[in-house]
């Protein structure tokens, strides 16, 4: 009975997948792009978890924590790069950013 | 663990109700947020919707998940999985308006219609003709 439950879950979490990566093609500008990205990311993190508890090896979680942080990591760094031009310099100035 | 929510309540168990509540409200609010981003009409908007996948759908999810785990150590990592999209979502969501902004996105109303560029045109000839 509980398959079924986490077999609702991965399809909701695809539906809702499909639908920000046609956003994600469509998008006007590149930040429609990254946030649809960032989405698809957010679900993909709750995909690998739910396919972890319908396979019976709920290890899978490690990943997707894993997973999480890289997505963070993965949009802040382009959200840098398309605000200041550049991921090694801060606005102005010739120092070594933070990244 | 917490053996008693595995006490039967009808067709189910007590945790498969609460996974089922929490699963469908997620189920629920992912495929509404990935509506409103595929169908608001600009950036600032869309980031509503994708706030709501963030946070209500992935939330419910996971928690949904933590009733059917049946060792403590999974329960620990689906929170530590929750905590980190908790904090990290609105961070992103905060840098990419930045970006967007800095980017040139107009946050205001929408331009104006055609129609209405036809009546100010209109407008622009007249006075033009009479200098």
């Amino acid at each position: 009975m509980s398959t079924a439950m986490f077999a609702v879950a991965a399809i909701a979490v695809l539906i809702a997948m499909a639908l920000s990566m046609v956003r994600a093609f469509v998008g006007p500008t590149v930040f429609d792009r990254i946030l649809a990205v960032n989405v698809s990311g957010t679900l993909t993190v709750v995909l690998i978890s739910v396919y972890g508890f319908l396979d019976g090896r709920p290890d899978f979680l490690d990943i997707a924590l894993l997973y999480a942080l890289i997505n963070f990591i993965g949009t802040i760094a382009v959200s840098k790069y398309m605000k200041f031009g550049s991921l090694g310099h801060p606005h102005d100035s010739n120092d070594e950013g933070d990244v | 663990m917490l053996e008693f929510l595995h006490t039967p309540v009808g067709p189910l168990a007590l945790n498969d109700w609460i996974s089922w509540f929490f699963i469908l409200g997620g189920a629920f609010f992912s495929i509404v947020g990935a509506l409103g981003i595929v169908r608001l009409p600009d950036v600032f908007s869309r980031m509503h919707g994708a706030g709501m996948v963030d946070t209500a759908g992935i939330d419910m999810i996971l928690i949904g998940l933590m009733f059917q785990a049946t060792e403590w150590i999974v329960v620990v990592k689906l929170g530590l999985i929750l905590l980190f999209l908790f904090f990290t979502s609105p961070t992103t969501t905060f840098a990419l308006a930045r970006a967007a902004i800095s980017g040139g996105v107009n946050p205001g109303p929408k331009r104006r219609e055609p129609h209405q560029l036809k009546d100010q045109k209109a407008q622009e000839e007249t006075t033009s003709s009479n200098t």
